[in-house]
């Protein structure tokens, strides 16, 4: 199955990820991103990569 | 025989455009019709951390010919598209044969406005790859930077100029900066923020006209005074680029005009993307154009939606998201903010070195945010949004967060 992964020196959060995808992506405390679930299931694929596209840092990546 | 998405402008509306298009399955042809020689590349850091030499160019390169071969996404760069022949369904090129397209995808951008003093070397505009590199290669020459308009785009290069240790000066006819967008307590915030960074500010007071040369200019201002500066940065602003759609025929009003779906409103398999498109927003019954990069990714996926799925389209109602990074500040504006809307602040930048502005059109319901180094407010109010909630719920959530910490001033 498809994971998201996240690159969490380079997040800035921006908070688009988790406007896109709100069930895979959290904030915490100091604004760095926090993965809920890694996994994604191919039928919620184009979702999670058009979320993970949004970030504009490019910190998130779907990765087969 | 194959279906052909041809999309103009190759940068981050055109590119998302074409990759969100493969994910929604589309198993057409698309092909990538760009203006620049350059390989797609992304403009926010162009002002950020590119023009501080923290980041590379190849950093910023949004498809490179790699990507594109796995995607099947045809790269046309280099030559501009001139006019559409909307009955033969053809967009002309210059220098190149016209290009036979089903779907057509407008997502030419916008430009700088233009420097209305001149344009010899050393006063420069800041929007494409080649306009950071020269303004690189000024600002590595050391020497007095005068920055004229403190908008998002001039205060940006104005912080980063002033870390790599140049001294600057901004210049802006607004005596509060940032009060178009933001209130008067918040917009003189800003100005604080660039003086304690050691940026000196010329506010409410204009440029009537530059002499000299690079290395020695002289702004003459409308106080009076006059400025000296080695280098010259004028952001003032863009203007979209729809001058060669205008004469194909179709709609143009300072943007390519297009219903709620993004389609032209005169030729419905014609679509606009990002700070070009100018279309109708549902839920706020207004025509918007928004120049801001998660517009323009988040209308790109929206177009590659309604390409693959033309029987039942989705209207595009975002709402509106903008960061901007200056000296330690990270600003990001939610929704709808200034103007005639009430406002709340809380928190303040030098007591909690952190502040959030609440902004509601109604009195009641949040309609928008201006949010300073707080990511958890940032959050609750994009969520907020979404879900309808109103200014005192927000703030009843946001206050017990508040702790004081001082800002840092360098
Ligand atoms: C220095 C800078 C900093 C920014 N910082 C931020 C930020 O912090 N946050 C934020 O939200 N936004 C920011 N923005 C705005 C953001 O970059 C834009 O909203 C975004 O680039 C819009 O994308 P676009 O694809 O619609 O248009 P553009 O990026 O303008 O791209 C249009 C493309 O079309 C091409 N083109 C034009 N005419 C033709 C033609 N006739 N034929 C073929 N090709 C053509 C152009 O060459 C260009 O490649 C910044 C912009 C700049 C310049
Ligand atoms: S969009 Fe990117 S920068 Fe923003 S919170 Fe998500 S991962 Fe971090």
């Amino acid at each position: 199955m498809p994971v998201v992964k996240a690159d969490l020196a380079a997040c800035q959060g921006y908070a688009n990820c988790v406007v896109g995808a709100a069930d895979y992506f959290d904030l915490d405390d100091d604004g760095i991103v926090v993965l809920l679930k890694t996994e994604v299931p191919e039928a919620e694929r184009a979702r999670v990569v058009e979320a993970a596209r949004s970030c504009p840092v490019s910190a998130l990546i779907v990765e087969d | 025989m194959d279906t052909v998405t041809v999309i103009v402008g190759s940068s981050i509306g055109g590119v998302r455009t074409a990759q969100s298009l493969r994910l929604e399955g589309y198993e057409g042809r698309i092909v990538l019709v760009g203006e620049e020689e350059e390989l797609p590349y992304d403009k926010p850091p162009l002002s950020k951390s590119v023009l501080a030499g923290t980041a590379t160019e190849a950093s910023i390169c949004l498809l490179n010919r790699d990507q594109a071969e796995e995607s099947g996404i045809e790269l046309e760069l280099g030559h501009p598209a001139i006019g559409i022949d909307i009955a033969g369904n053809l967009l002309q090129r210059q220098g190149r044969e016209a290009l036979h397209f089903d779907n057509l995808v407008i997502a030419t951008g916008a430009s700088a406005r233009p420097s209305p003093w001149g344009h010899r070397s050393g006063i420069h505009v800041l929007r494409t790859l080649g306009d950071g590199r020269s303004l690189r290669a000024d600002l590595a020459k050391g020497g007095q930077l005068a920055v004229v308009g403190a908008g998002f785009i001039g205060a940006e290069a104005a912080a980063t100029a002033r870390a790599l240790g140049l001294e600057v000066t901004v210049v802006d006819p607004l005596p509060i900066p940032m009060s178009r967008i933001f209130n008067a307590e918040v917009g003189q915030w800003f100005g604080d923020l660039h003086r304690s960074n050691g940026v000196t500010t010329i506010f409410g007071t204009g440029v009537e006209a530059i002499d000299g040369e690079q290395g020695s200019f002289t702004l003459r201002l409308t106080n009076g005074q006059n400025l000296e500066a080695a280098t010259v940065l004028v952001g003032i602003g863009a203007v979209p680029n729809d001058a060669w759609i205008s004469s194909s025929g179709l709609l143009v009003d300072n943007g390519l005009v297009l219903d709620e779906y993004c389609r032209a409103v005169d030729a419905a398999h014609i679509y606009g993307v990002g700070d070009v498109a100018r279309w109708r927003h549902q839920k706020y019954g207004e025509d918007m154009r928004i120049e801001h990069w998660t517009n323009a990714v988040e209308q790109a996926a929206c177009v590659a939606y309604n390409i693959t799925h033309p029987e039942n389209p989705r209207a595009y109602t975002p709402v509106e998201y903008v960061w901007s990074d200056q000296h330690d500040w990270k600003i990001q504006v939610v929704g709808r903010v200034g103007g005639k809307a009430e406002h709340a602040i809380i928190g303040h930048p030098e007591v909690h070195g952190r502040f959030a502005a609440l902004y509601t059109v109604d009195g009641t319901n949040l309609s928008g945010a201006a949010i300073v180094n707080w990511p958890k407010a940032l959050l609750a109010c994009r969520r907020g949004m979404g879900a309808g909630i109103t200014v005192q719920e927000l703030r009843q959530k946001l206050e017990p967060m508040l702790t004081p910490q001082p800002l840092r001033t360098s």
